[in-house]
């Protein structure tokens, strides 16, 4: 397993410490040009990001960030930054952060009548089958992925 | 009834969660400064790794077994403490976090829940949600909750890492089981001299007449002894503030000259301000020491210290560190290396019960300032310093071991191939 520091990338996460919540005014039915309407002054609802990935409880939840291009069908490119669960039970089509003989790594779950298969999303990579004999533990399911499009100073 | 959960082996087990093929492998972590093991895993305490020995001592053991050795990362162990006491909290209302690995609860209506579940629910969730495994120990004190506990972990398979003691059977079995050195609270002078008169275990002691416990062992004895039989006396309310409090540090380079022992200790009266002010407390006596480094048989050996009492008490950090330094100047001598420093607080009362001085007292300003101040450094990260405390030099702990923050910095994060 590597340890990656890249030091080109500064900004600061959204911590898995929730002790401030970040929350963005949502309005509800849609924004209007022109004069402003009364009814948002009143805009009671927000969204908060925070929830959004890290869910109302934070404490299973932790962030790890991904090498390499065989989930890119999932919408997850190298170097995103996926929220991973590790208290969720694992179901046939999660992506699951996965342990083969102490590696980690990153697939779909396809679970078949007496097997498990560890599904790539991308053509370039084969279908990985875990057999008995195999060390294998599902270690979390992904929540959410996280991509930074430009880096902050 | 309470519930006392215990991490195994928390600071190696921490090390593992983002490190998965240092399982089953042995594991040291060292203390501040690297200097020796302050936690093992089972597979170190099995080479017969001892807590406390300086590293170096065991160069030769660590390079034979390939013992994985840790700096102490307590970044990484106090979130992952967090998570734990987090996810505990949600089985009772009642949550007593009594260190860093170990917390107390409190089961109010414990006649209408079912232990058995909890117990196993709860370390389900742990170890699967944090990757931490515990030991959970269920009994009608706190005494008892420890000594179940023990059982717990030490019979992780035959008790599902959790152990109810309900019954008097179970309780004087487990009693005579335990060892009387490794009852809660028995320090080493108390299970020496009982052991001199015989008490081997936890059973005998309990056995002891009241009026003979209190007479040799204090009120704290009798209230022990009571709790060991059933009878709940130590609560959830008798966390006291603390009655010392010291900061002291090695350092990772000797230091040579009076200047450079000035700022250390001017920083650590400092930063012992900030933990007595943390309580509200004030306290009457500083004491101040300095050491060379004993390993160094080959350089001059000295050791100084010096006990000053305050003419008032107090919690200022001007004060503090006024009489700190006071302290230093009738200890320092020249012409040795020093190794170590320490400022410690002593005779600690309450702001509530403070005495007044007749002639000398506090600047009253004094405590709205470092108010504002304490306030200041949580909510800016220590920008506001004292003009003594050098405000450039960043010191640095020697961590030659340390992992990464991978659960509280994006940069440490663990990366996952795919």
């Amino acid at each position: 397993m590597k340890v990656r520091n890249i030091n080109s990338v500064t900004l600061e996460f959204l911590k898995s410490d929730l002790t401030s919540i970040n929350e963005v005014p949502f309005f509800d039915e849609g924004i209007s040009a022109g004069f402003p309407s009364p009814a948002d002054d009143f805009q009671e609802l927000k969204i908060s990001f925070d929830k959004e990935v890290f869910g109302t409880s934070p404490s299973t939840i932790f962030c790890t960030r991904v090498s390499g291009s065989s989930m890119e069908g999932a919408g997850i490119s190298n170097n995103d930054i996926i929220a991973v669960d590790r208290l969720l039970d694992p179901e046939d089509g999660d992506i699951a952060v996965c342990l083969i003989h102490d590696e980690f790594t990153l697939k779909r779950l396809k679970v078949d009548k007496d097997c498990i298969w560890l599904m790539p999303e991308n053509d370039n990579y084969k279908p990985i089958q875990i057999t008995d004999n195999e060390s294998f533990q599902i270690w979390g399911i992904v929540i959410n992925t996280l991509k930074f499009h430009r880096k902050r100073k | 009834m309470y519930a006392l959960i215990d991490c195994n082996n928390f600071y190696a087990s921490c090390e593992r969660v983002f490190r998965p093929s240092l399982r089953n492998k042995p594991i040291v972590v060292l203390s501040n400064n690297d200097g020796c093991v302050v936690a093992r895993s089972n597979e170190s305490k099995a080479l017969g790794v001892k807590m406390g020995v300086p590293i170096f001592q065991i160069n030769d053991i660590v390079k034979q077994h390939s013992i994985v050795v840790c700096s102490s990362n307590y970044t990484l162990y106090g979130d992952l403490s967090n998570r734990v006491m987090t996810l505990i909290k949600q089985f009772s209302p009642d949550v007593e976090v009594y260190s860093i690995d170990e917390a107390f609860l409190k089961f109010q209506n414990h006649k209408y829940a079912n232990l058995d579940e909890i117990g196993l629910e709860m370390h389900r969730i742990v170890k699967k949600g944090v990757g931490i495994p515990i030991s959970i120990g269920f009994a009608p004190t706190k005494a008892l909750a420890k000594v179940a506990n023990k059982i717990a972990k030490k019979f992780p398979e035959r008790t599902k890492n959790y152990y109810i003691i309900d019954n008097e059977e179970k309780r004087i079995k487990a009693l005579k089981w335990t060892k009387i050195e490794d009852v809660w609270g028995i320090g080493r002078q108390f299970s020496k001299r009982l052991q001199s008169i015989g008490v081997i275990n936890a059973y005998q002691f309990t056995q002891l007449s009241d009026s003979y416990v209190r007479k040799y062992y204090t009120v704290v004895g009798l209230r022990l002894k009571k709790d060991l039989e059933g009878e709940p006396t130590i609560n959830f309310e008798d966390i006291k503030p603390k009655q010392n409090i010291a900061t002291t540090r090695s350092f990772d380079v000797m230091m040579k000259t009076q200047d450079e022992l000035r700022e250390r200790v001017s920083t650590f009266a400092s930063l012992a301000g900030v933990k007595l002010r943390s309580q509200n407390s004030n306290c009457e006596l500083i004491q101040v020491f300095i050491y060379t480094n004993r390993f160094r048989q080959d350089l001059p050996q000295y050791s100084g210290y010096k006990t000053v009492k305050l003419p008032f008490p107090t919690s200022s950090t001007f004060e503090l560190n006024k009489y700190a330094q006071m302290a230093l100047n009738s200890i320092y001598k020249d012409g040795y290396s020093y190794k170590k420093a320490g400022v410690i607080l002593m005779g600690i009362s309450q702001d509530e019960t403070q005495q007044l001085s007749m002639f000398e007292y506090e600047n009253p300003k004094h405590k709205v300032l470092m108010n504002v101040l304490d306030k200041l450094n949580i909510k800016m990260g220590e920008k506001v310093k004292f003009g003594g405390q050098d405000l450039k030099r960043k010191w640095k702990m020697k961590q030659d071991s340390l992992s990464p923050c991978y659960s509280t910095n994006l940069k440490d994060i663990i990366t996952i191939n795919c």
